[in-house]
């Protein structure tokens, strides 16, 4: 599968990276874009180029993290590191929708520049643009969810923190492979039909193969918007999830969560009228869709047992207590575990 | 165009509007009979048991019938006012949101989204938002002094117009990309598909107010195409007049866009479609607007709807549709605009 793929990869880019000072030259590590990036001499600053790569940033190495892409909110702050939380708004590098600076980029003087995210050619071709322009090495990191692992091993070659990345990526490593191997057995027919709802009005939704339903069809649940052209976020109709008639739905907004019980357009959904529609956790960061970095692996467990609640007998606090104090070097109380698990903001 | 003409064309927009209808009724995503949508409207109706599931009587009530009808009221209510302005600016080329109607309305969408507010939220600083738009042109057009004064208004809508496009980009730059900036997106090229009765109060009670007053000052609207000095000459309050369709057209529109985003050429190309079947006088051409545009919406949202399991955006069907068949009644009806 993809992730031994990654694996082979990760381990390839270490050998790389080893063998290259035996040839005199800088060592580098190869991207997710395939791209090879000096390995900086020291590193003390990073700049994430989005959102994703701020928290594999923050996860792995949250000294190194300049500031954020966007200001967290107090209620985000309240489960990251005080002084990293409240680092200031840095802006993003995203193509033609640059709001970072480069002059600004350089002025916070970063001895590596991270993206995660697409790895195909426009941004690779951006990263390399920006490595010319800057001098800065400039890493380009797989950002689907299958490749979060490697991604965390890349990370860590390149700051320097190879051990911490790769206890990291072996917690998602095994994470993954334990959760799949339970739903082995579970054969095609008895795979739950998922919609998953965006939008206060839950009209929104992401389409089979999309990066906003990774984690769902990760599990081998079956996304019910599959024959959608493309594969990004879509609006459908009503009447079209009631013909698609889906077994549960998940949904990362609390207007429509809380609304959707109560409406009589959507009674006659089986997932509504069964009672089974979830709201994802959202703090600091959101647990199945956005932004799509390594908190999505905190709501792997959640939605596993959402999904196949028979086959997760886990204690789902304790597992996001660990989740964070490893992660996100806090550990909740109770009262914030509850609060997370609720979705609210 | 004669023979059309004599045919009755207003006859022929509400017999096109009627089978728009049934077959907006009778078609979607989810399977329902037309026997079984006579059964539900019955059972409504007389208060007898229909036996109907309740996903069947949620689609009849809940989600096609409220789409339709939303979709009949902000066709009629672009298109009223389309031909409305159209004549008011003495230009063919005219569309509602000439005075800056639909990127007011934008901007007031865009922001609420970007402050996460709620469904109605959206809708009431879209519907804000055009308003005020409209207000602010008229107010700086009027204080302008020197010229042609309808042509400094159309200049003025434009410009402010373009200003207000700017801040929704502004806007969008500012916006999470992951959750706020798709929904932008997703209003601002208009839909009808999260429509629900709770909807219909608001647009339909501004659009039918707007075109009642539209309707109501149709014949005045004749006079209104001669120049200024005539139509004064002729004891018309021109300026008064001028003011009242504004405010009209402009509330029309600003409901419209407010339910269901933004949806271009409807207002432009559906009076065009009037004038082809009833002539240019407004005393037949305003009516004649509401019942095609009403019409015009309501086929090109059954299309949205039922194309493919995932939603076309309105406003790119109604641009994809309309601009071939404007081409088309620019051709045929050489002369048509007098």
């Amino acid at each position: 599968m993809a992730r031994g793929i990654d694996r082979r990869l990760a381990l390839g880019t270490l050998a790389a990276g080893l063998a290259a000072p035996a040839l005199g030259r800088t060592p580098f590590v190869v991207d997710g874009a395939g791209r090879q990036v000096p390995i900086p001499a020291r590193v003390a600053r990073v700049f994430p180029a989005g959102p994703p790569a701020a928290i594999l940033l923050y996860t792995l190495a949250p000294d190194l993290l300049i500031g954020w892409p966007r200001a967290n909110r107090p209620e985000e702050r309240e489960f990251l590191l005080p002084e990293v939380g409240s680092r200031p708004e840095v802006g993003r590098i995203t193509g033609r929708g640059n709001t970072a600076n480069l002059e600004l980029v350089l002025a916070l003087k970063p001895d590596l520049i991270v993206d995660s995210g697409s790895v195909r050619r426009t941004f690779a071709e951006l990263a390399d643009r920006v490595q010319g322009q800057t001098g800065i090495p400039y890493a380009l990191l797989d950002g689907r969810f299958e490749a979060t692992a490697g991604s965390l091993v890349t990370l860590g070659q390149l700051t320097g923190r190879d051990e911490r990345s790769r206890h990291l990526a072996t917690w998602c490593d095994e994470t993954m492979k334990t959760l799949l191997s339970r739903i082995d057995g579970v054969p095609a027919e008895r795979r739950p039909r998922v919609y998953y709802a965006r939008g206060p009005r839950g009209l929104e939704t992401g389409l089979a193969g999309s990066i906003n339903v990774e984690t769902v069809e990760f599990l081998g649940a079956v996304n019910v918007a599959r024959d959608g052209v493309g594969g990004g976020l879509a609006q459908v109709s009503l009447e079209q999830v009631l013909a698609w008639n889906p077994e549960v739905i998940v949904t990362i907004d609390q207007t429509f969560a809380a609304n959707v019980r109560s409406d009589p357009a959507w009674r006659g959904v089986k997932a509504v009228a069964d009672g089974r529609v979830h709201l994802s956790p959202k703090l600091p960061f959101g647990w199945v869709d956005f932004p799509p970095s390594v908190n999505r692996m905190a709501g792997l467990w959640w939605l596993a047992k959402i999904l196949y609640p028979a086959l997760v007998p886990e204690d789902i606090r304790a597992l996001t207590r660990d989740f964070y104090t490893l992660f996100y070097h806090v550990t909740p109380g109770d009262a914030q575990i509850d609060r997370v698990l609720k979705g609210r903001d | 165009m004669q023979p059309l003409r004599s045919l009755g064309g207003g006859a022929v927009a509400a017999s096109v509007l009627v089978l728009g209808i049934v077959v907006a009724f009778a078609v979607g995503r989810f399977p329902v009979s037309l026997a079984d949508i006579v059964v539900a409207l019955w059972s409504r109706a007389t208060g007898v048991p229909s036996g109907l599931s309740p996903a069947v009587e949620a689609v009849v009530f809940q989600i096609r019938g409220p789409r339709v009808l939303a979709a009949l009221a902000c066709g009629a209510a672009l298109a009223v006012a389309g031909a409305a302005f159209q004549g008011l600016f003495r230009n063919p080329l005219v569309s509602p949101d000439i005075l800056g109607a639909s990127s007011g309305a934008a901007l007031g969408a865009v922001l609420a989204i970007l402050l996460s507010f709620g469904i109605f939220g959206i809708q009431a600083a879209a519907f804000a938002g055009g308003l005020l738009a409209v207000a602010a042109v008229y107010a700086v057009g009027s204080t302008i002094r020197s010229g042609d004064p309808i042509l400094t208004l159309v200049l003025t809508g434009v410009v402010l117009g373009s200003l207000l496009g700017a801040g929704v980009g502004l806007v969008k730059v500012l916006a999470d990309p992951y959750n706020q900036l798709p929904a932008m997106t997703f209003w601002l090229l208009g839909s009808l598909s999260a429509t629900s009765p709770a909807d219909l109060v608001p647009l339909i009670a501004p659009v039918v107010l707007g075109a009642l007053v539209l309707i109501a000052l149709r014949w005045r609207m004749n006079a209104l195409s001669l120049p200024e000095e005539e139509a004064r000459a002729l004891g018309l309050p021109t300026g008064l007049l001028r003011v009242a369709i504004i405010a009209a057209g402009t509330l029309t529109t600003a409901a419209s866009v407010a339910a269901a985003g933004i949806i271009g050429w409807v207002g432009l190309v559906v009076p065009h479609l009037a004038r082809f079947l009833v002539g240019p006088d407004f005393g037949r051409l305003i009516p004649a607007s509401a019942l095609l545009g009403g019409g015009y919406l309501l086929l090109i949202d059954t299309l949205a709807r039922t194309l493919g399991p995932v939603e076309v955006p309105l406003g790119i069907l109604t641009a994809v549709i309309g601009t071939p068949f404007f081409i088309w009644l620019l051709a045929s009806s050489r002369g048509g605009w007098s």
